[in-house]
């Protein structure tokens, strides 16, 4: 069998965004050894993606801002199944997440008085994303980044992918894994493990996120016996680019619509006065991406099967220093100035709500040592994320697990001696090395199309019950290709995309699953899962969640039910909170 | 100037060497150069080794050197050239695989580069603190960088003479002139510039801004006033005698 490595720590990370280093960070503040494992270079993770902000009631612009009002927001966005104990502990850490991360050097826009500036995104009541122009997300990658490895106890290994994860009497105990650049294999022994791995969006094929996120967090989770949670509910972000071809999908920063900007359909209608009167184009996204969806399916859509996107009535220097890298991005990549043209946008997938069931206080899993943060985590979004929500959520959270994995460790002092089974080793590297010797086996990045393919067709914006299940019929049938594909020609194990995609298939196909049969359960339409056979919201499921485990080989989709919230959230929940009007001008 | 098929080199080899292979790509509207190097991925070489991520020009990942110019891919649009373009790894780093170098001596340098240090005051004070947007907007620009190394590979410092063990490169100098311009930092990093950072041997060629895809004035905005800095501290006559006299009042860097 093939020859491994064997390396030792006591909490072992999957993912270097923005989740994984505040792991990284708090778990080493803890005193525990840290070993962060990541599928790129540090510091590329998809959170560098994040442009908007992150969202957090210090209430620096409108002093009426306040935890409550956060919680609700993000409860009502989130359509209420969100886990409310999650969203509580969501709202009234953010803050201090925040601060701390510009005292760790983080540099954030300012408003007059020189605290940090708070912009209005999408169905956030109150003003309250702390940004840094359009790239929060660089900003908040590369102060954790900083951080990590310069506090000691941080050890960073970089293109190395996870394909298995081991346990020992019952407990997570290890992982396997190959490094990209040369194909040789890792045994990582650990005390505990937090998985940080990001979305699945690549499943689709129109979407904003990388090669990277292919679920493999939430596969490997599912794999090891963890259960998944709300997996039917993935977001389309209602403005990515869509033209040119080349650059379609890429993302249009809801910073764009917070600034001012306005949609309107081919005719020069601001269409969102049919969707939401109120919030308009600050209406939650799964509205939003809807209302441009209905809008090019009624025959109003641009040339290209969007909305416009329109921001010209800003002054051209406002726009260069409040979204700079969209007006570069537009510039360079469309030939359009955004000054004085408007873009051209559609619905481009863009995160998944769903993924690994965890604990709310410290984001442990339904298996022991197995911890998860961020957007491979579930329950604090429910049925749609606002936007700004997933950075202060992989600060709050990805801190919360560091330390519980932390603590966990080190009451595991006897990890690195786990008996692990050697028998399920072995047959996990002769699966992975398996297509380097199918010379004649179907091309995975073929099979990765067709997983998109069936995805888009099958489980787009609008959904319904026939073809979510055609949609499932032709995921199984793939998965028994998947697991007979090849490497696409070469049998080389250095660094060989071919083989490396034939891995992130299996990972792909388990998120798929998933989500197509809990789709399939959930027999009504709220936020991000609609469905034209079934219109309506139904009060009954409000508190239904729909989990998916492995039995027996097979996966299982089941019904649970939430306990209800403390009456001082569902009196949060329920309060009318004052609308903000601006004091500030520009 | 509409093409329908592009005549795409890749150089392809590893570190025993290689040569320029042609593919020929169909070539789609607003295609990019990562674009057609991924289509010869999912269609003829599937072990093609390529770094990229964002595909958004956010991540720094797609650097390359595009007929012999250090670009990012994802940002360069197919239509800038004629029906032909060769697409190669950085030459300051050497070769993995392919388009995939060897960047880790960047990680190593970074962790050379002391911390962001605010001052004790700072730290302990349980007041959020107070910046003001003029006096942050300096170190925003450097705190743009993506870190793709491209200024990195064009630095002849580096890349003609690997002087990779003396000079930290337009990168680092962008970093350390980011914790050195920060309204709360107080640490005092000219020693380090002066010695293992080797600003001087910087010569202001300018190659680096020349290649910055986010458009950081390395050379006016960072190493300039940093070597100016240098000056006041280790060339100022007044300086010098009042340093033997009394010491300096920001704490010097390890």
């Amino acid at each position: 069998m093939g020859t491994y490595e064997t390396i030792e720590t006591e909490v072992l990370i999957l993912g270097a965004g923005g989740a994984g280093l505040r792991a990284a960070v708090a778990a080493a503040e803890a005193g525990a050894r840290v070993l962060v494992v990541c599928k790129s270079l540090l510091g590329k993770a998809h959170t560098v993606m994040a442009e908007g902000g992150v969202a957090a009631a210090m209430h620096n612009v409108a002093y009426q801002d306040s935890w409550e009002v956060h919680f609700a927001d993000t409860m009502k966005g989130g359509k209420l199944i969100n886990d409310w104990q999650m969203a509580e502990i969501h709202a009234k850490e953010s803050p201090d997440r925040v601060l701390e991360l510009e005292r760790w050097g983080a540099v954030f826009d300012r408003t007059w008085q020189g605290r940090i500036h708070q912009r209005p995104f999408g169905a956030h009541t109150y003003p309250r994303l702390a940004h840094v122009g359009d790239r929060t997300g660089l900003e908040l990658i590369r102060t954790l980044q900083d951080r990590a490895v310069h506090q000691g106890g941080v050890e960073v290994h970089m293109e190395v992918t996870v394909f298995k994860l081991l346990k020992a009497e019952g407990r997570v105990a290890g992982a396997l894994a190959y490094r990209r650049a040369d194909g040789s294999l890792i045994l990582y022994r650990c005390g505990a493990l937090v998985l940080a791995s990001g979305g699945a969006g690549k499943m689709y094929r129109v979407t904003s996120n990388s090669w990277e996120s292919t679920g493999d967090g939430t596969a490997l989770a599912y794999d090891a016996g963890a259960q998944l949670r709300d997996m039917e509910m993935v977001q389309f972000h209602p403005t990515g680019m869509v033209w040119p071809a080349g650059v379609r999908g890429i993302l249009v920063t809801e910073g764009v619509r917070g600034e001012g900007g306005v949609l309107r359909n081919k005719e020069g209608e601001r269409f969102m006065e049919r969707y939401d009167r109120d919030r308009m184009e600050l209406s939650s996204r799964d509205v939003v991406a809807r209302a441009i969806n209905s809008e090019v399916l009624a025959g109003r859509g641009t040339p290209h099967g969007g909305a416009f996107l329109d921001i010209t009535h800003r002054k051209p220097d406002f726009i260069k220093s409040k979204l700079p890298s969209m007006y570069e991005q537009f510039l360079k990549l469309a030939n359009v100035d955004i000054t004085k043209q408007p873009m051209e946008v559609a619905p481009t997938i863009h995160y998944a709500m769903g993924g690994v069931r965890v604990d709310a206080e410290t984001g442990a899993s339904t298996v022991p040592g197995l911890y998860a943060a961020g957007e491979v985590a579930s329950g604090l979004h429910g049925a749609n994320r606002l936007g700004g929500n997933s950075l202060s959520d992989l600060l709050v959270f990805g801190k919360r697990a560091g330390e519980a994995a932390a603590a966990a460790a080190k009451n595991n002092p006897n990890a690195a001696g786990a008996r692990l089974d050697e028998g399920e080793i072995d047959h996990a590297i002769a699966d992975v090395m398996a297509p380097l010797d199918r010379p004649s086996g179907e091309n995975p990045f073929k099979v990765q199309a067709e997983i998109q393919d069936v995805m888009t067709a099958h489980a787009p914006i609008v959904r319904d019950g026939p073809g979510l299940q055609a949609g499932l019929e032709k995921i199984l049938e793939l998965e028994e290709r998947a697991d007979q594909c090849g490497t696409g020609g070469s049998g080389t194990l250095a660094f060989n995309p071919g083989w490396h995609t034939s891995q992130d298939l299996r990972s792909m196909l388990v998120n798929a699953e998933a989500l197509l049969r809990s789709a399939i359960e959930r027999k009504e339409s709220r936020g991000a899962h609609a469905r034209s056979d079934f219109p309506r919201t139904d009060d009954q499921l409000t508190e239904v969640n729909y989990i998916v485990e492995k039995s027996l080989q097979v996966m299982h989709v089941k019904a649970e039910r939430r306990p209800a919230m403390p009456d001082y959230l569902a009196q949060a929940v329920q309060h009318s909170y004052t609308r903000y009007t601006p004091e500030e001008t520009e | 100037m509409e093409i329908s098929n592009l005549d795409l080199k890749i150089w392809r080899g590893d570190a025993n060497g290689g040569e320029l292979v042609s593919y020929r790509v169909p070539v789609r509207e607003g295609m990019v150069v990562l674009d057609a190097v991924l289509w010869v991925q999912a269609n003829m070489a599937a072990d093609l080794a390529v770094r990229w991520n964002c595909k958004a020009a956010k991540c720094g990942s797609c650097s390359a050197e595009i007929d012999g110019f250090p670009r990012l891919m994802c940002k360069t649009p197919i239509a800038d050239y004629g029906g032909e373009l060769s697409v190669g790894p950085m030459k300051a780093f050497a070769v993995i695989k392919d388009l995939v170098t060897d960047v880790s001596w960047n990680y190593q340098v970074n962790k050379e580069i002391p911390p962001f240090t605010p001052s004790e005051k700072d730290l302990t004070s349980s007041e959020p603190w107070r910046m003001h947007q003029k006096d942050v907007e300096r170190v925003m620009e450097f705190r743009k960088c993506i870190e793709c190394f491209l200024c990195q590979d064009v630095c002849h410092v580096l890349r003609a003479h690997d002087l990779k063990g003396v000079f930290q490169g337009p990168r680092f100098m962008v970093r350390i002139a980011s914790l050195e311009m920060h309204p709360k930092d107080v640490l005092d990093r000219r020693p380090l510039l002066k010695g293992k950072a080797g600003i001087g041997y910087c010569n202001v060629t300018k190659c680096c801004t020349e290649v910055c895809p986010e458009h950081i004035h390395i050379t006016d905005n960072a190493i300039i006033p940093l070597k100016e800095r240098m000056d006041d501290e280790y060339f100022d006559p007044v300086r010098s005698l009042l340093r033997r006299l009394g010491g300096s009042a920001r704490k010097p860097s390890a």
